[in-house]
């Protein structure tokens, strides 16, 4: 049982990690991952509306029909991120306020669709949700890895700690481009990475 | 055999050519070299030091990417991280952190060319790219204090200067001074509709020569033109493309320039003073007859020098930022690709008779 847990992690974080190999929902990527408090947030944001919209999506498989059911997946996508924005704003008001537009557009953020089309449409209820998890466990570990990046190099600080004195940190890390440069920096590497392990 | 050559058979190309990559930039090099000098004996031995570490540090970084990474021979034979190094320092006050001015090549070599491909791929001029990656990064360190040695010669009347320059050099008691360069003096007083023509022609000379504020490279007028001129003796560039871009510029703001008649003596001034000021010569002569990042043929190379004065005029007259010229290369770099399917020559034989 645990094994096969553990298997389907790796799955989530590196075959198939959402970000680094799909490059799904690069967008909420670019725009939080600036500190890695907000990736954090995202992430975990993220993982609960994948793992409930999987599992109700799991449900009603064969009930929705399958000419209307992106409308369907819509209406329960965005039933749960109601749910997780209400949730944040109640107990997390301030990463609301940092997270701001990006938690109602979890709705149409594309990993939740390929998942909720690629996986929970076609499986039962337990293996949706623990795709759910180690899919959202993969995004969180993405995106806190691009945010560690960004904070360090473009702020000189990690979770709002500074890090080396007397390092003037590079602005534009923090900025948007800073975002597409880290993102192309890592998958480089990633990709470096695999294509030696297949020579 | 005696005449060998007559029967020499082999496949294309069948016309050479001496010029080489590595002669062209070459040529390049050596037309930087009066500016260089200029600049030496206008801001110190600093602007030398800061274009050294700016040289070696594109060196080092093509090297290292071309040997390790990319797993070939190294390519800094060919002399263009030598340019791409020049040209960057150009862009960079005397002031800044040779930190800063080391950490810019690498930026224009690692991302903005070799990332790319290397030469020849790369798709945005590298010396811009690493400028405008510590602009935007370090706004402090690149818009600040601008230096000049003891026994500053050339000045910028009281009024563009904001400061008796004469009182504060008599004293000497400083090593040197700062002071906005000319584009942020002029933006500054044409919003407070407080300047005087006068003052602004007294300025010619000192700009044309370059005893004024600015970057390393951009000040003298004189010195880029010398080089400028070489390369176009040596036709590794097309007079026509630095040509349009400096006088449309000109030409813009004369247009547009203001409450003057425009053909009076007076309807001139300020596009004299703005063509001679910030990175204009620099850019015309250096950076928009860059191979790479321009259009290949010359009606696109005219659209591309066209484009660049009409978004610098934009840019100088309308936008935050005093100069324009830099972020005008940059995007009309970006349209390049686009000009060049536009003016494709017809290929000899096809298409119908007219």
């Amino acid at each position: 049982m645990i094994y096969k847990f553990m298997q389907e992690l790796k799955r989530g974080v590196f075959t198939e990690n959402p970000i680094f190999v799909l490059a799904l929902g690069l967008c909420p990527t670019l725009g939080v991952s600036t500190s890695v408090e907000n990736g954090i947030g995202m992430g975990i944001a993220t993982t609960l509306v994948l793992i409930c919209s999987n599992a109700m999506i799991s449900i009603f498989k064969d009930l929705i029909p399958d000419r209307v059911r992106i409308p369907c997946f819509i209406v329960i996508i965005a039933t749960f991120v109601s749910v997780v924005q209400l949730l944040i704003k109640a107990y997390f008001p301030e990463i609301d306020t940092y997270l701001g537009i990006f938690i109602p557009l979890i709705v149409v953020n594309c990993i939740i669709f390929a998942r909720a089309e690629a996986f929970a449409a076609k499986n039962s209820v337990l293996p949706s949700i623990t795709d759910g998890l180690v899919m959202g466990i993969g995004y969180t570990v993405a995106l806190v890895v691009l945010s560690a990046l960004r904070e360090f190099l473009g702020a000189n600080r990690l979770l709002g700690l500074s890090v080396i004195p007397g390092y003037s940190p590079m602005t534009i890390f923090v900025l948007a481009p800073g975002g597409f440069f880290t993102i192309a920096l890592v998958l480089a590497i990633i990709n470096s990475f695999k294509l030696r392990g297949k020579k | 055999m005696s005449n060998e050559n007559l029967f020499h058979i082999s496949s294309s190309p069948h016309i050479r050519d001496k010029r080489t990559i590595s002669r062209i930039m070459l040529d390049v090099i050596i037309a930087l070299l009066p500016a260089l000098v200029v600049s030496t004996i206008i801001f110190g031995a600093r602007a030398l030091v800061i274009t050294l570490v700016a040289v070696v540090a594109a060196l080092i970084t093509e090297h290292i990417i071309s040997v390790l990474l990319m797993r070939k021979r190294t390519t800094i034979g060919d002399l263009s991280a030598i340019v791409t190094g020049i040209l960057l320092a150009f862009n960079l006050p005397v002031a800044i952190d040779p930190i800063l001015a080391a950490l810019g090549s690498v930026f224009a070599i690692a991302v903005a060319k070799m990332a790319f491909g290397g030469l020849g791929f790369n798709f945005i001029n590298p010396a811009l790219a690493g400028r405008t990656f510590l602009m935007a990064s370090y706004p402090a360190a690149m818009t600040g204090a601008i230096f000049a040695q003891k026994g500053y010669g050339g000045k910028l009347p009281e009024n563009l200067s904001g400061m008796n320059l004469d009182a504060v050099l008599g004293a000497n008691a400083i090593d040197g001074i700062s002071q906005a360069t000319p584009l942020v003096a002029i933006k500054k007083l044409q919003e407070l509709q407080d300047f005087d023509l006068l003052d602004l022609q007294e300025a010619f000379a000192p700009l044309f020569l370059g005893n004024v504020g600015g970057t390393i490279g951009e000040t003298s007028a004189l010195a880029l033109l010398v080089g400028g001129i070489y390369l176009i003796y040596k036709r590794v560039i097309n007079p026509l493309v630095p040509f349009i871009y400096i006088f449309g510029v000109f030409l813009l703001y004369w247009i547009f320039g203001g409450d003057y008649s425009h053909f009076s003596g007076s309807a001139f001034t300020v596009p004299m003073f703005q063509i001679l000021s910030g990175g204009i010569f620099l850019g015309a002569f250096f950076m928009i007859t860059d191979m790479t990042t321009t259009p290949i043929t010359l009606k696109g190379q005219a659209i591309f020098a066209a484009g660049c004065a009409i978004i610098t005029f934009l840019i100088r007259k309308f936008g935050g930022y005093p100069e324009g010229c830099s972020y005008s290369i940059l995007l009309m770099n970006l349209l390049t690709p686009l000009i060049d399917r536009y003016v494709k020559p017809k290929v000899y034989g096809t298409g119908g008779a007219k």
